[in-house]
């Protein structure tokens, strides 16, 4: 009886909770609903780039009381990385009033949001990853693959390889081997590979590392049998230190294996110890928190006892920097809507006009504080990915070191085969192709 | 023989039967007209919807597990054959109504728990078990080793189409889960009538005693392989919906063996070779898990961030199974049984 009391109160409580959140939000306040992943395989992500998007959402608040005076509210959810989880997230906090943007930072979950979010009418960024034609923004309104494309990573990392060998014709005869984690985001790029490799003259192989890729002894010796020059690792998770432990006894220099976006972070080459000394890795935005924008959130978030990682020897980490640099452009976004349509709380599609115009030059991003963090972004109606520059970084045995300038990868090249697959999409799902910004955007 | 009827005698029965009736009409009335009436898009899109798709596969596990006593590992596998094959046969057939889609991803889905049944006629126990593991990664490895599933789709990740039935299309939160709540209905009671048949009393010959039931004449190959059909063509419907109604896109990894052991979870908990035990169990395992992240993060959200409240809540789930397996080893079903049981007791005693 009295455990039966005791549901019953309990049962009370949360709904007698879910009354209070669901009041509406006071005039002044937009809402970051958060599918994040704390717990899981892929927690170090998670952490680190919800940290750091938390961090940034509360420097605005404390150091600037919002944006334009509107406060800035989250909520998380957690999903460890599992689609099924983040669709109930999303249907759990999408009602949640003001919402200015969805960014899941999985591929799985950002595939079963494209329909929901098109007709809640809100957008969904997927920085640095996602689906590579969502690039296309006259067929997704409302996604957002932010900064980097897969497709364009690609076209990053074959460039700088042809930088090191001296120029793009150098590449004719090279042998390139793409180590890529066995799941539907390591098989995203299996087709641009192939592409680039007809059109520069590499020779190429790809192999699959089974998820989650902690024994990988064969794959290494047929890299080596293959006489690779070059090895590009598109890992995640516990696949990229093995590799770089396997290449070391195989014999594989270090420094020609490259690592692609999501193998570049502190947590994937610690723990491969000096083997993981002279790696190369890709990356949009730089690691260290000598940056202003970093300085500030240390001093004001962190001062004031508000500071999101637990263990603050990862401030200015890899994933930490990213959910800076990802809460400096939701944050732009609504700011840059907010000159158009009043310093109010503003409604999802608000917000998507502002992500169509999300564009900060050099100036701007230094002004931010935030110069040498990332280069500049260019996102226009038609354009999601907003033509991010990628650098990259090499790491230290203590650091990563940045080594090369800001690359711009071959955009030009790519959206034809972008725009290809749109509208294979489009007619599909039956979609009407924007023709202008200004078209009325509806699914 | 006449003993044993006169140790219940016939009026009991009827009023049992009746109330079982009763409670299915409730049951069906309140799924049909109170819940998409008041109830909100969120208990809807994401609470019923998954309900109703890990109760059908609990359903269909229940036939093979419960009442034909094959153990199995490889429900996901069917789940995922099940959406794959529904989705292919309307991206390459769109002539065909989703209906006939849905039920011949189901044979598909039979088809191929009958070929992984096979071994079941050899194994026992553990040992078929460890087999029916074969079909899980066999199945999550062939669909992402070949484009073809997948319609080449780069990442390997599909949409799922529109629900659509003749000129009624499912799109809202409502409509997806009528539909996915029509289908369970059907499923379950086909599934009820089969097993009130003479099939359903071969299935439980073949768990109680496979030599005796060889000896009174149960035909033990066609029976294990039959079991195997049945309950994958329910775990493959039961596929099609958890893609098409509830995630709306469909990904290998999504199928792993984690799901299998949830839907395995999900019978023993609610109770063994008992159609209400699969619903009650996946009541359990879909729904308690998230008033008590809800409960959670209400209470003690300030306090600690979501990770903390996700590893307790595991706790206290793995701690209550426990509880409620030791209290009463035969799942919720018995416990609830023995709950109206008591309730009967005092009335009469009262009247």
């Amino acid at each position: 009886m009295t455990t039966f009391r005791q549901a019953k109160l309990a049962l009370g409580a949360a709904l007698a909770f879910g009354l209070v959140t669901s009041l509406p939000a006071k005039a002044d306040e937009q809402f970051f609903p958060l599918q994040s992943y704390r717990v899981g395989p892929y927690a170090a992500g998670g952490t680190g780039f919800f940290g750091g998007f938390i961090d940034y959402l509360n420097l605005i608040n404390t150091r600037d009381g919002g944006i334009n005076g509107v406060k800035l509210t989250w909520d998380e959810g957690e999903t460890q990385y599992e689609v099924e989880r983040g669709v109930e997230v999303y249907e759990r906090l999408k009602s949640r009033p003001g919402v200015a943007a969805w960014n899941p930072l999985s591929v799985g979950i950002a595939y079963a949001m494209i329909d929901r979010i098109g007709k809640d009418k809100v957008p969904l960024i997927t920085i640095n990853h996602g689906r590579t034609d969502s690039t296309d923004g006259r067929v997704f309104p409302y996604v957002f693959p932010l900064l980097l494309n897969p497709y364009s990573e690609t076209s990053g990392i074959v460039n700088y390889i042809a930088t090191r060998e001296g120029g793009s014709d150098k590449l004719k005869g090279k042998k390139i081997v793409v180590l890529y984690h066995g799941s539907p985001y390591g098989k995203e790029t299996i087709p641009i590979y192939k592409l680039l490799a007809d059109k520069y003259g590499f020779e190429l192989e790809q192999i699959e590392v089974p998820h989650p890729g902690n024994e990988q002894q064969s794959q290494w010796l047929s890299i080596r049998r293959a006489k690779a020059d070059y090895v590009v690792l598109r890992g995640w998770g516990v696949m990229n230190p093995v590799a770089l432990k396997t290449a070391q006894k195989t014999g594989f220099p270090v420094d020609h294996i490259i690592g692609n976006v999501w193998s570049n972070s502190e947590e994937d080459v610690i723990p491969a110890g000096d083997s993981a000394k002279g790696y190369v890795a890709i990356t949009t935005q730089a690691s260290g928190a000598e940056y202003p924008v970093l300085q500030e959130v240390i001093k004001t978030v962190y001062g004031a006892g508000k500071g999101n990682l637990d263990d603050k020897k990862r401030i200015g980490s890899v994933y930490h920097n990213l959910g800076i640099v990802n809460g400096i452009l939701n944050v732009e976004a609504v700011r840059i809507a907010q000159e158009k349509f009043g310093k109010r709380t503003l409604t999802g599609d608000e917000v998507r006009w502002g992500f169509e115009h999300l564009q900060l030059d050099p100036a701007r991003v230094e002004a931010l504080g935030a110069k040498g963090l990332f280069h500049s972004i260019n996102v226009t109606w038609d354009n999601h990915e907003g033509n991010g520059r990628v650098t990259f970084q090499q790491w230290d045995g203590a650091k990563w070191k940045v080594v090369s300038d800001w690359i711009s990868p071959d955009w030009a090249a790519l959206r034809p085969i972008i725009e290809k697959s749109s509208a294979a999409y489009a007619q599909e799902r039956g979609i009407k192709i924007r023709t202008s910004g200004d078209d009325p955007v509806g699914q | 023989m006449t003993t044993i009827s006169q140790a219940f005698p016939t009026p009991a029965r009827s009023s049992l039967l009746t109330a079982n009736a009763l409670g299915i009409v409730l049951l069906l009335l309140l799924g049909y007209g109170l819940v998409p009436l008041i109830g909100s898009d969120y208990l809807m899109d994401a609470v019923l919807t998954p309900f109703l798709a890990l109760a059908l596969a609990a359903v269909g596990l229940n036939v093979l597990t419960g009442y034909a006593g094959q153990v199995s590992l490889g429900s996901a596998a069917f789940l995922a054959v099940g959406a794959y094959a529904a989705y292919n046969l309307n991206l390459r057939l769109p002539w065909l109504p989703l209906l006939a889609d849905i039920v011949l991803a189901g044979g598909i889905a039979a088809a191929v728990g009958i070929v992984f049944g096979l071994p079941s006629l050899r194994l026992r126990g553990f040992y078929l078990a460890v087999s029916t593991l074969a079909a899980q990664f066999f199945v999550q490895w062939a669909l992402t080793k070949f484009g073809w599933f997948s319609n080449d789709n780069a990442s390997g990740v599909i949409d799922a189409p529109v629900i659509r039935i003749g000129h009624l299309t499912f799109t809202s939160a409502t409509g997806r889960y009528v539909f996915s709540l029509s289908i369970v209905a059907i499923a379950t009671a086909l599934t009820a009538r089969l097993l009130a048949s003479q099939t359903g009393r071969n299935f439980i010959a073949v768990r109680d005693h496979e030599v005796a039931a060889k000896v009174i004449g149960v035909p033990l190959l066609r029976t294990k392989l039959l079991a195997f059909g049945v309950s994958s063509f329910l775990i493959g419907v039961a596929g099609v919906l958890w893609a098409f109604a509830y995630l709306r896109t469909v990904e290998p990894a999504g199928f792993n063996l984690d799901r299998s052991f949830q839907i395995l979870f999900i019978i023993i908990i609610g109770g063994l070779a008992s159609l209400r035990g699969a619903f009650i169990g996946a009541a359990f395992i879909v729904v308690f898990p998230l008033l008590l992240s809800r409960l959670g993060a209400a209470v003690l959200g300030s306090v600690f961030d979501s990770g903390v409240l996700e590893m307790s809540q595991r706790i206290v789930i793995g701690a209550l199974i426990i509880a409620v397996l030791i209290a009463e080893p035969r799942g919720l079903v018995a416990l609830i049984d023995r709950a109206a049981a008591a309730a009967r007791r005092i009335r009469s005693s009262q009247s």
